[in-house]
Parts: structure tokens; sequence; C-alpha cells
């Protein structure tokens, strides 16, 4: 420990040159595994996509391939239901929600998100047809946490559930978190969410539903709140504030 | 109005950053065995947390998240869009060290009795995980200047209410009889379990 | 290899374990428990960082002037945790969004600092590399064996495969409800100090 290195000069230079030798480190890291960090938070987009149309299987090792033969996102309005031109790839539904241009706040709050942005991008997932067999819709909505993301397929009636996958969460392991159960998953297919009226009925039964309910699934057990929480998601997303303009167009139109 | 505080509330008892993500532990554990001392270091952390929480928003919003400098640069084409985000970790340390060293002068200079009941815990604080932890949060949170200054002073209070109880039971714990291998680190450690357990009945709580 | 080295290397994994005896670095091992995969991605991340960290710092020991010492150290270590974010987030998307905030939080980890600061500054940067590594297995030998107990009796699983058929799957085990919630993962660490302290009765506290 000698003393002359406490000299003024020397210390800064000493902290410059530290600085320059970890920024170019962290730079290089950072701009060389970019792409490869894109590509991945697309894949895993894309793969529960595809597990939402029930084409996971099918397309094995190869995503993205699968992915860009037959899925087609658009972008929609969702108080008006029209298409509207968009960034499909980079949007973030929770980043809109920020923007007071880009989003309302909702007068029935049910899914309990604050606020929802203008737009939202749905999925066309066809066959080696080219018809469109599957229209997958992402969801987003309170648990017993924080907020739970995910998709929903349904069938191209648009009432028919095909399956509810979900992404993101934050809930309970063993408890809320058996949403991803595959136990869980497999009683989905086939619900109807809408009645012959038009009102949404899809929803979770606490203590099971019966054996010909249309519209119920068995709760989750033990995560009461959890499953509150998926009930009352569906309820907004498919009620007025969320797709039904959407659907009511879609079905009167089709895909333009 | 509510919505604020739905989220004080929800920082202090619902996800508390010392029982449910466990942040801050080393001092947590080490400070925690007087509670005159617990009070001190929870005061600290309070004020560093309400102050470095939104500062570091402030910064991360204005400079280093995706996008946020292309007014600035004037650039329109989205695939030039500047991405500093990878830069968070070593700002948001220097923004909080940097913090407490200033108050630390602030506080000598011009509140020379607040100094002597906080100045000793200062020091610790920079590298106090549940500081850098709670700006974690509040960037994958993503919330705005105001959400994240009641968010920074709901995490600290929340920090600083489950270190003064544990300590409390600490000193309460020295009457009691510990088997000799659980003395010391091994019960505070259980003890610590079950206060997390009693906070879980928090959860789900909705305002 | 000398006995002195081979003492570095392995003295932090029982006698002197940084988690265990020395308090230190806790944070995260308590939060990313919940699976083998999760601990053993967590305890490579923290090898990598305190060894380097260790490594670099020795080498320029001699030309830091004492007083930018910390933030020097902060520098070098922040800059290490970044690339570790990137590869991670790069290689294994979905480990870096479970491990979430954890991975930035070993810029807090006191470990990586503790040893820097006792060890890295006086000794020659080969010793020093490998006092990091025997402290960063230290901390990953309670990291897994927290992990292998909450795995296996929580999930019945190991590395994600089935060890215990969970009733929920059609199996014959009712999964532990108390392992699945990360503070259990206090009790656990508790127990195992406990175990450690009977095995070596010499590391039990003394009031």
């Amino acid at each position: 420990m000698s003393s002359n290195k406490e000299t003024f000069g020397k210390t800064v230079g000493f902290v410059l040159a530290v600085c320059i030798v970890c920024a170019l480190l962290v730079s290089f890291s950072a701009v060389q595994l970019k792409p490869l960090q894109q590509a991945n938070k697309l894949l895993d987009q894309q793969t529960k996509i595809l597990e939402a149309s029930g084409l996971l299987e099918k397309a094995g090792n190869e995503i993205v391939k699968t992915y860009n033969q037959f899925v087609e996102a658009r972008m929609i309005d969702l108080d008006s239901g029209d298409f509207v031109e968009g960034d499909v790839i980079n949007f973030d539904e929770r980043r809109n929600s920020r923007d007071v241009a880009l989003s309302i706040k909702p007068k029935q709050d049910l899914a309990g998100i604050n606020r929802r942005s203008n737009t939202a991008v749905v999925y066309f997932v066809k066959n080696e047809a080219g018809t469109i067999e599957t229209i997958v819709l992402p969801i987003i909505g309170a648990g017993l946490w924080d907020l739970m993301s995910g998709y929903i397929g349904l069938e191209a009636d648009l009432n028919t559930v095909k399956s509810v996958i979900y992404s993101d969460h934050k809930e309970t392991p063993g408890l809320g978190a058996e949403v991803l159960n595959p136990r869980w998953k497999a009683l989905w297919p086939g619900k109807k969410i809408y009645n012959d009226a038009g009102e949404v009925k899809a929803r979770l039964v606490k203590g099971g539903a019966k054996a010909d309910d249309l519209h119920g699934v068995d709760a989750l057990s033990g995560a009461t709140l959890t499953s509150n929480g998926v009930t009352n998601t569906l309820q907004f997303w498919f009620g007025e504030e969320g797709y039904a303009s959407f659907i009511a167009k879609y079905r009167a139109e089709g895909v333009k | 109005m509510e919505h604020y505080i739905a989220i004080l509330v929800k920082a202090i008892f619902i996800e508390n950053i010392a029982l449910m993500f466990f942040l801050g532990m080393c001092t947590f554990l080490a400070v925690s065995k007087k509670v005159d001392t617990a009070i001190g270091l929870g005061v600290a952390v309070i004020v560093v947390l309400g102050l470095a929480v939104p500062m570091n928003q402030i910064i991360y919003q204005a400079i280093l998240a995706p996008g946020a400098l292309d007014a600035v640069l004037g650039i329109t084409d989205p695939n030039e869009s500047i991405d500093l985000s990878f830069l968070s970790f070593i700002t948001f340390i220097g923004v909080i060290a940097a913090l407490v060293q200033i108050l630390e002068m602030v506080l000598d200079k011009y509140f020379p009795a607040l100094y002597q009941a906080l100045g000793i815990f200062l020091p610790l604080i920079t590298v106090n995980c549940a500081i850098f932890g709670a700006v974690s949060f509040m960037v994958a949170k993503n919330l705005t200047l105001g959400e994240s200054v009641v968010y920074g002073i709901g995490s600290g209070i929340g920090w600083a209410l489950a270190l003064v109880l544990l300590a409390g039971l600490r000193e309460k714990m020295k009457y009691s009889d510990v088997p000799e291998g659980l003395k010391g680190l091994g019960i505070t450690f259980i003890t610590a379990g079950l206060m997390a357990f009693g906070f879980l009945s928090f959860g789900g709580i909705s305002l | 290899m000398s006995s002195d080295t081979k003492k570095v290397l392995t003295g932090p994994i029982v006698d002197n374990n940084p988690i265990a005896l020395q308090v230190l670095g806790i944070c995260s091992a308590l939060a990313v428990t919940s699976s083998m995969a999760n601990a053993l991605v967590m305890t490579l991340a923290v090898v990598f960082v305190t060894a380097f960290s260790n490594l670099f710092i020795s080498i320029i020991r001699n030309q830091i002037p004492s007083s930018v010492r910390i933030i020097v150290q902060m520098a070098i270590i922040a800059s290490l945790v970044i690339v570790v974010d990137q590869v991670l987030k790069a290689f294994s998307y979905q480990l870096s969004k479970e491990l979430a905030v954890f991975v930035g939080l070993i810029i807090t980890n006191c470990i990586v600092m503790g040893r820097a600061e006792a060890f890295a500054m006086k000794e020659k940067p080969g010793v020093s590399f490998l006092d990091g590594i025997g402290n960063g297995l230290g901390y990953g030998a309670i990291l897994m064996a927290v992990a292998f107990i909450r795995e296996l009796f929580g999930f019945g699983t190991l590395f994600n495969v089935e060890i215990l058929p969970l009733v929920q799957n059609g199996g014959w085990y009712q999964g532990n409800g108390l392992l699945v919630l990360p503070f259990s993962s206090f009790f656990v660490i508790g127990l195992i100090i406990w175990a450690i302290r009977q095995w070596k009765p010499e590391q039990v506290e003394k009031d």
C-alpha cells in the first residue's frame, strides 16, 4: 500500500479505465445476444398460441415454421370490433394500458386490470386448406396475487372453447398454479362461452361442475380466489368491454 | 386515490418484501436483536426506499426504457429504436449508492440529531437487497411516477414492520428454552418463517 | 493440489458456509429454491460471478485507490451480473422468467461483495478465484439441499422428473402443501443449520 497511488489524477484515470472495460464487456454481450433474446421471447409466445390452437404436438420442434404457416395475427379495435393496422409483433397490452391515449378505464372492471388497451391482437389459425379452424384471443385478469395472462382458443363459431392456456401468472404453487395442470386444461374443450341469449355463462363451479353443464368447469380446489379470477376474466373479456363487438362483427362479416 | 391506497396496502401487507420475497434478509436477520435498533434501521429503509424507487423510475422511464431516447434523438423507425434496459442493474446500484451517500451528508450537515440516530445504518443500506429488489419490482410492474412513490414508501413500511415485529419476538425469546444447536440463527429462521405464514393470510384481500 | 488450496475451495462448503454460518446471501437462497433446476442455475450464476469478480479484483488489487474501492468492486460485479442475465435471457427464456429479478439481485448478494472485500483485496488472483468458486459452491450446497427437499416432497419431482406420482395426476402421493410455498425455505434452512451444528458443535452460538 504505497501512498503515491492516491493522487487525484491517478484515481480518476483508474476509474475511467474500469468504466471503459466494464462498458465494453456489457455492451458487447448485450448487442451480441439481443437477436437470440428476441427470438426466444417470440418463440415462447408462439408456443403458447400453438398450444391454445391445439397445433403444438403437430408442430414438434418446428414451432416457428408451423406458426408462420398456419397462424395469422391481426390487430383489432376493441370498441368498434373493426380490424386496424398495427405492429402485431411488438404489441404489449400492459404497456398500452399505461398510456391514457391508448387505453380506457372500463366502466365495470371485472377483471381487475385498472385500464384496458383500446386495441388487441387476435390470432387466426388456419388448417392446410386455408379455412379458419381456431381463433386465439389473449386474456388478462387478476388472480389471487397478481394479474394472470394467457390465451383462449375458440372454434370458428367463436363460442365453443378449445383451450384455456395461461402463460404468465404468480399464483400459489399447488393451488392457484394448477391452472397449468393438464388435467384441468383438459376440462375446457367443448364448453360454450355464451348461452342462446348471448349472455356470458362460462365460469368455474366450486365443488365441481355437473357432467351436463355446457358452460361450467370444475373450480381449482383450494384456490377459490384464483377460480373467481378466472371466471371474472372470462366475464370481462367476452362482455361488452372485451371482445363482444369484435365477435358480433366477425360473425356478420368474417375476416376482411 | 383509491388506486394509490390499494398499492400502499398491497406493498405493506400482501406483497411484503421481507416476508414474501425475502429481500434484505441479511440485515433483517442481523439487525433484529433489539427493538430500538430495528426501529432506527426501519426508518432509514423507509426514507431510502421512498427516494430511491421514484428516482430510479424517472431515470428508467426517461433514459433506459426501450424506445425512451427515440424522441430525443429523432428516431422514428421502430427497427432502430434504442433499448438501454440492459444497463438498468448497474445504473440502479449506482443511483442507490450515490443517494445513500448524499443523504448521509445532508443529514450530517442539517439534521445532526437524526444523523446520530440513523447514520450508522445508512452504509448498510446500499447493499441491502430490499432497496435494489423494490427498484427491480418497480420496473417489472411498470409503475408510473406517482405509483412508484407510494410503492417505495409502502414497501419500506412493510419491511420495517416485519423487522420490528421480529425484533420484538427475539427479545422475548431470550427467556425461552431453545435447543442448543438451534440457538441464534436457526430459531430466527423458523420464527421468520412462522411470521411469513401469518402474513400469507393477507393474500387475496382486494380493495 | 496442496492442502491449503484445497481448504480454500472446500472450506466454505461445510466448515465456513456463507449461508449457514456467516448469514450471507440468503435473500435469493430463499426465493429460488422451489425447484432443483432453478437452484442449479442460480448456483452456477453465483459461482461464475463470485469467481470472476474475485479474480478481476485480485488482479487489480494493488492498483485500486482505496477511496473508490467499493464503487470499483461494485462496477465489476454489476457488469458480470449483467452478462449472466443477458446470457440467461438469450439461452433459456423460461428460466430467466422464473428467476426474474433474483438474477439481478446477485449484485447485492453479500457473498460476492463480502469475498471481494475480505479475500480478493489481499490475496493472489489464482487463490482468489478458487475462493470465489468455493464460496459460490457453499452457497449452492445449501440452495440445492433446500430445493431437493422442497421439490421432492412438495411437487413429487426432481429436475421436473416425476419421482412420487401426485394424487392430482392420478398417483398416490399427496404433495406437501407447505413445502410448495416460498417461505417454507425458512423452516428448511433453519433445520439444516440445526443439523450442521449438531454435527459440528463448535459452530453453536453463545448467548
